[in-house]
């Protein structure tokens, strides 16, 4: 604490020098005034008569004299206040300003409280408010080192600032450079070399134009507006099931490659389904709102939770195409920016008229969510055939829910009291446990499981065939003492689920039709063990600590002979709570054909079957009936018909995209405004509107979704335009004109440059919305293309490079150091779009009590794809990515933070997947380099930074090259490998220079 | 002292923070936290956004260890005794306890179930804790209060407490993560990794796993091959030739891309070694409990104690299981329940002792409980025949023990049936805005602005609960 103190101490007079030299009150004062003190003390409020939002106010001071004394900032009221030196110290009952700001506002007052006269403008709305108009390009002196109208509003301000603008940067940089800003892709040598031998004047616009060309430009910038649409794979929250939402993302990627107009790529977003004629890519285009959480947990208020999305639709239509900041408009009128409460659920009823429906699963009626619609994309005649299996599946399931049994249960109840079948006990001879587990044979030919248990375990256990035809084989789960609770099972309970049982004779495997037991729990039947679900399966739970038997009849008798000499018998464990596998257990098998007097009856049904049939009430008859159906061997044919049906369907790949649809009617649309934002206090009917403050909806357009896209792109809206080009200039130059891109209202900062601004919006507008035109024209200016080599005195002056003297240096975004790292080695796949895929990644994030989701790596290519392919699981993000500052998705992000971490070496050094890039860029070094070490070292040097190395870089690759050669005797691969992941891991190569 | 040092003092006590910018308040900090990574190397101090960084006021307590019981325990079996609930065991609630709540899974009207278990007066406080928290009982003396508290809620997407003390105080460990996370039980808690996310906090954040299996931090280890000598040479290769663009490029973010490098090679070794449990003398192991090798949460107990020992800032533990709605023999409250408080009793117990013993309880603020409660009545769902009870937000029981919390009371008490909380009632946000003030914090000045608005970990509620203050 006391050295903090006395750094601040130190800190002060420099803060306080260093700004004094040209203070300004409209640029350095009243942006804190307007931010702390102009709540109370402005145009709406005058606290004590003080206005603080001009300087004329501020010198004229209020009720008690003046507040600032110009020369004399000791004397003065303001400063006494935020100091607190006066008190009530202000802002009253807020907190105090930064020691910067007050700093500030201290070297202003000293310096005489110098500004302009005010002059009262004409149109006092706050600058993000009011229509840009287009400015003229301002007058420069040195005319000849503008390249496009951008250069000159840059360099006016530097001209102003006696500052002048960095060199150019050299070819090999602004090749990586504007490779990576408009494909996220650094360029190949080929690339590199043909622009450094191509000598004709336009060679760097022909670099720009093949760029702004190729497929991969749209992935790139889908990148950031994958983060404002909170694009994801799953739904989020517990459960955090899969959605299908990649073919959204592969409309913008295609969108953008088409070079599709920032109107129409607005508008069929926003409203595509309400387009007349909606075409299918429009109707994808709606899945931007469908990227809302969706809370699937049990005992919500479905209801509820719909809101929650519609709330987030709002938040984040406002924050992407407004870039204001709507939600806490969403409880109370805003503070700062006129946005009230009746305007933000205005906006929500555009919303609330999108179709919906409440699905449930099973009998528990809190399990419910909400559905919006799905798009089925396959062609006619694949659809047809999914009806017609559902149909058929639908028939067959009815047949053998209804079919009379009569006859044929009249005799299973005669054969029920004949003489039990004759059991032979299969003796294992090989028995393992897919994981640790220690399997023993006991004396009676059972298995007794001991040692490490896996939450998920399957048993398979050889024997050989019996002589005689088997006609049914036994399972008996035996309790044993060294089980939990005497077992037969080894979850803490005693419990075991059993997923599967399945027999192979020989290779072949036999499929098992029929299974019954003496006891279930409820909920969890024996005949879950041979149906398809990994997420059922047969359990005892409520009678642990007895032996439990249950008997499966094959399809046809198993004869021995042939192939068949042994049997195979897998019980799979995969269900249930982890770790509820069978603690002991035996297998016997029978060629009686009457197999069923083995297992003893549940109780109820012996209730039943000791009642004549006569005297059965006709409850006692369903309930004998339905027991007995899934034995009936006349249903046989149709369950394996429906089995096969199931299968087929499951096979029949219809790949759907998550879309808006309105609902019929023409009713203008509406929501009920909550009061203090909470679902549980409806308060008033709000119709379909737009915020007050901005211009209403563009005549003949309808007050609904539709509407509200038309009016986004209106040439009367003053922000979409400005906040689109905003966020391209910060994805190219690290920074917006506008450096709270997120924010443009009164709370955000304001533009940098905010002539520049205006003349990029409406350039835009008027070029047709085309974002490759704007790229190509921020990417062709001097101001771009200059190095972003600082001077010392440079850094010192304007650290953040606000005044653009130099061009942009930062470290890439999470998706691009993955991207270099795979483009590098030569290992990226260059396919486009297609559903998400699973690279590498470390075991155990995926780990869910929720979900039995598993991540499976992805084969051959899919392995390499670029980085926005990655499945994006939103309770568990790809661990890389995350520690590189990318966002779990849950909402919009506008901006990114960008933070540098030892977690992030750690990844870049040893995660498996990076170390197989280095291992890959080191053979491809090999191969294409000659044999001399320091040809190799150039060589990948080069291919990782597009330039050559110096002297004082290449030497010490080279010394560790000859260490890591001596260590790694004579394994020059290794060694390269060492060298390769080093110069992934350099800073150039992970930044955009 | 005249008046310009008397207000630099206040200057620098609230708000150095915002000053060295890491701070807080108006300023959008995600632009400032990014800029700052510049400016300060360009002052020559720490870039480090994980630097420690000094509180707003004189805090009590340095560290947390948060024992976060994931499934929330039933607080009517181990903290809140209920004669009366025991005496109307099997009886319908009366209508107006539950007319217009809305249960996850109860039905109709649920019946009121007593709990099983006996419960002893224990310490000064003679706090009734239930027989099932032997180990428990024995530390409820001078060490620790316990209280109630009522309603809570979870959003996701919001900042968990971890990412928020981490963003205020930063962390005194240099080769170590500011907010550690240790799991045991079954799996993880629900939400999975968003429960210790950075939400709309930078990631930098947010909490980092210590994983039972494999590498303790992922990607600790080098690569199959890569013996550390190599990876030393390799850094300094990098170093070497990492400086040569640095004075080639003057940008001084080249250093802390130099620094981190030389952080991730510390941690390499500092985490395996802290890590191994197995390195405390065997009393220490005992009195845990702890089975090296095995992920139990005895062992992250005596893990929360070591990375506290070394500076790191936030320990969370979840130990899950407490979902006991009693659907089976596997999540009741006669079998599973007991079997729980045997898991994590002795270990919580011995944490507070040890912690004691080293004169780090005072320093040290431990937490123990769950999302929210359990309900008086009998779940009941599909007519189990176990006995469980279903989510209760409005009462619970929660532990605080050592960091300037005042021994042996109790704040806040529940009706006879220990439905709704009565007296002092404290909510989820008082809790986290006393957390906050026992570290220096004040929550109301602890914000981030997102989305327009100064969020805070507390959102527009709560109040620091004084009497459980030491």
């Amino acid at each position: 604490m006391r050295s903090m103190l006395v750094a601040a101490l130190l800190l002060w007079p420099a803060l306080a020098r260093g700004a004094e030299d040209r203070l300004d009150f409209a640029r350095d004062v009243q942006p804190i005034l307007r931010a702390r003190c102009t709540r109370c003390h402005g145009a709406e409020q005058q606290r004590s008569q003080l206005r603080l939002d001009s300087r004329t106010g501020a010198l004229r001071g209020g009720m008690s004299g003046a507040v600032v004394l110009p020369g004399d900032s000791r004397g003065s009221a303001l400063f006494q206040r935020i100091t607190g030196v006066l008190q009530p110290s202000m802002p009253f009952e807020g907190s105090p300003l930064p020691a910067e700001e007050i700093a500030r506002i201290q070297a202003w007052i000293d310096a005489g409280a110098p500004g302009a006269v005010d002059v009262e403008p004409a149109d006092k709305r706050h600058w993000a408010y009011r229509k840009p108009v287009r400015p003229e390009p301002p007058a420069v002196a040195d005319t000849a080192w503008i390249r496009n109208p951008i250069d000159r509003f840059v360099l006016a301000r530097l001209e102003r600032e006696g500052l002048t603008p960095a060199p150019e940067a050299n070819r090999e940089t602004l090749i990586r450079r504007v490779s990576l800003d408009l494909v996220g892709l650094p360029p190949t040598l080929a690339e590199v070399d043909a622009f450094l031998a191509d000598a004709s004047p336009d060679a760097y616009e022909k670099v720009v134009d093949r760029l702004l060309a190729s497929p991969h430009y749209g992935e790139r910038w889908a990148r950031p507006w994958l983060d404002l649409a909170r694009y994801a794979d799953t739904n989020g929250y517990e459960k955090d099931r899969r959605r299908s939402a990649w073919m959204y993302r592969d409309w913008v990627i295609d969108a953008l490659n088409q070079d599709l107009s920032f109107r129409d790529f607005t508008i069929q977003q926003i409203a595509g389904d309400m387009l007349p004629g909606a075409t299918t890519a429009q109707k994808i285009a709606t899945g931007f709102h469908r990227n809302t959480l969706l809370n699937q947990e049990g005992g919500i208020d479905v209801e509820e939770a719909r809101w929650e999305t519609l709330v987030d639709r709002v938040n984040t239509t406002a924050s992407t195409w407004l870039g204001s900041t709507v939600a806490c408009a969403q409880c109370h009128n805003h503070k700062f920016d006129p946005v009230s409460q009746k305007d933000y659920y205005g906006m929500m009823a555009f919303f609330d008229n999108a179709e919906y429906r409440v699905q449930g699963l099973g009998e528990v009626v809190t399990d419910k969510w909400i559905v919006e619609p799905d798009l089925e994309l396959a062609p006619p005649e694949v659809l047809a055939k999914r009806d017609a299996l559902k149909a058929e599946g639908e028939a067959l399931k009815k047949t053998i829910d209804t079919r009379d049994l009569g006859a044929e249960m009249a005799a299973w109840e005669r054969a029920l009291g004949s003489k039990p079948p004759r059991w032979t006990v299969l003796r294992p001879d090989r028995f393992t446990s897919a994981y640790t587990a220690a399997l023993e044979k006991q004396k009676d030919g059972s298995l007794l499981v001991s040692g490490p248990k896996a939450d998920r375990d399957t048993y398979t256990v050889t024997v050989r065939t019996p002589a005689a035809a088997i006609t049914a084989l036994r399972l008996e789960a035996l309790p044993d003492p060294s089980l939990p609770a005497n077992g037969p099972g080894r979850s803490s309970s005693g419990n075991f689920v059993l997923t599967r049982l399945g027999l192979r004779a020989g290779s072949e495997t036999i499929p098992l039709v029929r299974a019954v037991a003496d006891f279930s729990e409820d909920g969890r039947s024996v005949a879950q063990a041979i149906d398809e679900s990994e997420d059922s399966g047969w359990s005892i739970d409520g009678q642990q600590g007895r032996a439990h038997t249950a008997v499966f009849l094959p399809e046809k008798p198993i004869r021995a002979g042939g192939s068949m000499t042994t049997l195979t018998v897998t019980l799979e464990h995969t269900a249930g709570s982890p770790g509820s596998t069978l603690g002991r257990f035996r297998l016997s098998a029978t060629s009686s054909a009457n197999p069923w007097g083995a297992v003893a009856v549940p109780e109820e049904i012996r209730k039943v079957l000791d009642t004549p049939p006569a005297a059965r009430t006709a409850e006692q008859t369903k309930t004998l009936t339905e027991y007995f159906r899934p034995l009936a061997a006349s249903l046989d044919a149709p369950r394996a018909r429906l089995a096969a049906v199931r299968r087929e369907l499951e096979k029949v790949q219809i790949p759907t995209a998550m879309v808006l649809r309105e609902r019929p009617g023409s009713d203008r649309p509406s929501t009920l405004l909550r009061v203090r934002g909470s679902y549980m206090s409806p308060g008033e009917r709000v119709y379909a509107a737009t915020p007050a403050f901005l211009p209403p909806i563009p005549e003949g357009r309808p007050a609904s979704r539709l509407g509200l896209a038309y009016w986004l792109v209106d040439e009367e809206n003053p922000l979409t335009a400005r906040v689109a080009v905003n966020r391209s200039w910060e994805q190219l130059f690290g920074r917006g004109l506008v450096m709270t891109s997120e924010d443009f209202g009164t709370q955000g900062e304001p533009p940098t440059h905010p002539e520049l601004l205006d003349w990029l919006a409406t350039t835009f507008t008027s070029q047709g919305w085309s974002a490759k035109k704007l790229h190509r024209l921020m990417v062709t200016s001097a101001t771009y293309r200059q190095s972003s080599r600082a001077t010392p005195t440079l850094l010192e002056r304007d650290p953040y490079n606000r005044l653009l003297a130099r061009g942009p240096r930062f470290r890439v975004e999470a998706e691009t150091v993955r991207d270099i790292a795979l483009a590098v080695s030569g290992l990226l796949s260059p396919k486009v779009g297609g559903p998400s895929v699973f690279p590498d990644q470390p075991d155990g994030v995926w780990d869910n009590p929720y979900s039995k989701d598993k991540w499976t790596l992805s084969e051959g290519e899919d392995r390499y794809r670029r980085s926005l392919y990655t499945f994006v699981r939103r309770t568990a993000p790809y661990p890389m990515l995350t520690t590189f500052d990318a966002p779990s998705r849950e909402f919009c992000t506008v901006r990114r933070t960008r933070t540098n971490t030892p977690l992030q070496a750690l990844t870049t050094l040893n995660d498996p997947a990076f170390f197989a890039a280095a291992k890959a860029l080191a053979e491809r070094v090999i191969r294409e380099a000659g044999p001399e070490p320091e040809a190799r070292a150039v060589h990948v040097f080069r291919l990782a930074t597009a330039r050559r190395p110096s002297e004082g870089e290449l030497a010490p690759l080279l010394r560790f090259y000859r260490d890591e050669a001596a260590r790694f005797a004579g394994d020059d691969a290794a060694a390269w490998t060492m060298v390769a992941n080093v110069v992934l891991n350099l800073d150039e190569t992970m930044t955009k220079e | 002292m005249n008046d310009r040092n008397e207000w630099l003092k206040t200057i620098t006590r609230r708000h150095f923070f915002r000053q060295s910018g890491f701070g807080i308040g108006g300023l959008a900090l995600l632009s400032l936290l990014d800029e700052r990574l510049f400016a300060a190397a360009v002052e020559g101090s720490d870039p480090n956004p994980l630097s420690p960084k000094p509180p707003h006021f004189a805090p009590r307590a340095k560290s947390v260890i948060y024992l976060f019981m994931a499934g929330a325990p039933s607080q009517v079996d181990l903290f809140d005794e209920k004669p009366k609930l025991r005496q109307y065991d099997g009886q319908a609630i009366p209508e107006e306890f539950v007319k217009g709540e809305r249960f996850a899974f109860i039905k109709g009207t649920p019946k009121l179930l007593g709990s099983p278990y006996a419960f002893k007066k224990c310490g000064q406080s003679a706090a009734a804790i239930s027989d099932l928290l032997p180990h428990i009982q024995g530390i409820a003396d001078a060490d620790w209060p316990h209280f109630l508290k009522a309603s809570g809620h979870q959003i996701v997407g919001r900042p968990s407490m971890g990412a928020w003390v981490t963003y205020g105080l930063g962390t005194e460990s240099k080769d170590l993560p500011g907010f550690v996370v240790l799991l045991s039980g079954e799996n993880q808690p629900d939400g999975g990794k968003s429960c210790w996310g950075s939400g709309f906090l930078p990631t930098v954040y947010q909490g980092v796993e210590f994983r039972s299996k494999g590498d303790p931090v992922l990607f600790l280890t080098n690569p199959p091959g890569v013996a550390p000598e190599d990876r030393r040479a390799s850094l300094d290769t990098l170093r070497e030739m990492n400086a040569v663009h640095r004075s080639d490029t003057a940008d001084p973010e080249i250093d802390t891309r130099i620094a981190s490098y030389e952080m991730a090679f510390r941690m390499q070794t500092s985490v395996p070694e802290l890590t191994d449990v197995s390195r405390e003398p065997e009393s220490v192991q005992r009195m845990y409990g702890v089975e090296p090798g095995k992920r139990s949460f005895a062992n992250n107990c005596l893990l929360a104690r070591r990375l506290v020992e070394r500076g790191v800032r936030f320990v969370q533990l979840y130990h899950r299981g407490w979902d006991n709605h009693g659907t089976s023999k596997g999540d009741d409250i006669v079998n599973r329940l007991p079997a729980l408080c045997r898991e994590v009793d002795q270990a919580a117990a011995a944490l507070v002792r040890d912690l004691k013993q080293r004169g780090l309880l005072d320093s040290t603020l431990v937490v123990w409980g769950g999302e929210f409660g359990r309900t008086p009545m009998n779940e009941g769902r599909n007519n189990s025949q176990y006995l469980g009870r279903d989510h209760h937000p409005r009462a619970f029981s929660i532990w605080m023990a050592g960091g300037g919390v005042k021994g042996g009371i109790t704040v806040g008490s529940t009706d006879e049936l220990g439905y709704n909380p009565v007296e002092d009632p404290v909510d989820v946000h008082d809790l986290h805005a006393t957390v906050l003030h026992l570290l220096g914090l004040g929550h109301t000045e602890l914000t981030f602005k997102f989305q327009g608005r100064d969020y805070r970990l507390t959102d527009v509620h709560g109040k620091v609960v004084f009497p459980l203050l030491a």
